[in-house]
């Protein structure tokens, strides 16, 4: 950084790109894409709508990453770092569009500032301005809470996102087109993991009990529909999540059958994220997150 | 023949000559761009790796003319985009086109189904092994339980005796294999 004090590194910042082995971030993930939003949508709910599946997204993918050189072999480390980059590759475009559709949803930051629209909403906002579930924020445990987690997330945000390719806006049918054959994969590997600890030993089944137990009274929130996304159902640009239900509740009803594990009788927990309602570990992931740009808010990076 | 008739016969072929050079400027743009490496995989260049979308020339409102590049990542959090644009630029520039633009593209979604068939041998040849057909992108995705099935041959050996350890590898686009004849680890490049 080379905001409030001169320093040997200042040469470094700017100029020609080409002085870098591996080039330089890339300014703005959408240059080119038409962002026009479409005729008769409200540019407000586009964004917050935008910002509700990145923030799972960008949420979950830091869960993800606080696994990192702490999952039970090296091959898993790896797997659970390349969801988490996918799932950060997929709420970098979808806050870029949130920016791009409502230019006052990032928060000010000082003049002068280089950090782009989705860095500030990612870096910038606190805990009541995010808009993710409750499920991709909830504290890491186990490996098998982390394989519940994630067969959980993944199995409704690939039904969701299978219906929002359909989606009047074009980038976010492009988005989630996209999105859909990675998500593929991450709930393909949390199934597999689902069967294989389901199926392996005492212990394995008896943790994986337990983190579905834990975990299944978070499922509610996904499918309760934020007059937000309702409103944009109807017109065409966003999908009602209840619509996936039948979907995830089948696909959930495969992986319980083929490892001989019941559905878990419990109570479902109240929403809120998607109103900026969080629990109280949702302080503490923020604050990890954050702390690093926001201390340089005119940091260069 | 009228001077009227003389001039603009004259502008006509100014035009003609004009969009001509443009075309040689994009076949000459192209030929560049086709070149440039994936940082990864520095086996394939760009297009043969799918990515490369389209090149281009316009020219400006102040007359000059600028090449358009557009890619496409292979997965959203691909982060060597940064580095393929800086790339493409660089060697524009070097062969003679100082403005360059790169611009993204994100439908329809990258495909390994792009990746050429001089990307596949060059895959081979670098030990890496090619992606099979992709799975098609219309209506629910069905849900895999069962061991991942793909019909491969070790790069090293030949061998189809391979056994996956691994859906995700070294970079996003990637799965490891290991060959049980030979013992060597190899990368398969995933179909997505």
């Amino acid at each position: 950084m080379s905001d409030d004090h001169g320093s040997i590194f200042d040469g470094l910042i700017g100029g020609d790109s080409a002085q870098w082995a591996f080039g330089t971030d890339f300014e703005d993930p959408l240059a080119g894409v038409d962002t026009t939003v479409p005729g008769g949508v409200d540019h407000a709910e586009l964004a917050a709508y935008c910002l509700m599946l990145g923030d799972d997204a960008l949420i979950m993918s830091q869960r993800l990453t606080e696994w990192c050189s702490r999952a039970p072999d090296l091959e898993e480390d790896i797997a659970l770092a390349n969801v988490a980059l996918d799932l950060l590759g997929q709420a970098r475009l979808l806050l870029a569009r949130a920016a791009a559709a409502d230019p006052g949803v990032p928060p000010a930051l000082p003049e002068g500032s280089p950090v782009p629209p989705e860095d500030a909403l990612a870096f910038f906002r606190d805990a009541g301005g995010f808009r993710n579930v409750r499920l991709a924020e909830v504290p890491n445990g186990d490996f098998a809470h982390v394989v519940v987690r994630l067969l959980l997330f993944a199995t409704a945000r690939l039904a969701v996102l299978e219906r929002l390719r359909a989606s009047t806006d074009s980038v976010l049918a492009a988005v989630a087109a996209k999105s859909v054959k990675e998500l593929t994969y991450h709930r393909d590997w949390a199934g597999r993991w689902f069967l294989t600890l389901a199926q392996g030993t005492e212990e394995s089944r008896r943790r994986l009990l337990a983190a579905l137990e834990g975990l299944w009274p978070f499922q509610a929130e996904l499918f309760a529909g934020h007059p937000v996304e309702l409103s944009l159902a109807r017109a065409g640009v966003g999908v009602d999540p209840a619509t996936a239900r039948d979907e995830v509740d089948a696909v959930l009803d495969q992986v319980l059958a083929v490892s001989g594990v019941a559905r878990p009788d419990v109570a479902p927990l109240p929403g809120g994220g998607r109103h900026g309602t969080h629990t109280e570990d949702f302080g503490p992931l923020l604050a990890e997150m954050q702390v690093v740009a926001r201390a340089h808010p005119s940091g260069r990076w | 023949m009228s001077a009227r008739e003389r001039a603009s016969g004259a502008l006509v072929s100014a035009r003609e000559r004009a969009s001509g050079a443009l075309v040689n400027a994009r076949e000459r743009a192209s030929e560049v761009a086709a070149q440039v490496r994936d940082p990864e995989m520095p086996m394939l260049t760009l297009a043969d790796l799918g990515v490369l979308r389209a090149v281009d020339v316009e020219r400006k409102p102040d007359g000059g003319e600028i090449v358009v590049a557009s890619i496409t990542p292979t997965y959203t959090g691909c982060p060597a985009m940064a580095t393929m644009r800086d790339d493409l630029v660089h060697r524009l520039n070097d062969a003679g086109f100082p403005r360059v633009e790169v611009r993204v593209v994100l439908d329809p979604p990258w495909s390994s189904d792009w990746i050429s068939e001089r990307g596949r041998s060059a895959l081979h040849e670098a030990g890496l092994s090619a992606p099979g057909p992709a799975r098609r992108a219309a209506g629910p995705v069905v849900l895999t339980l069962g061991p991942v099935r793909r019909a491969l041959a070790c790069p090293r050996c030949g061998s189809a005796a391979t056994r996956l350890i691994s859906e995700f590898g070294a970079t996003a686009c990637k799965a490891l294999y290991t060959c049980t004849d030979c013992l060597e680890p190899f990368e398969h490049v995933k179909e997505i």
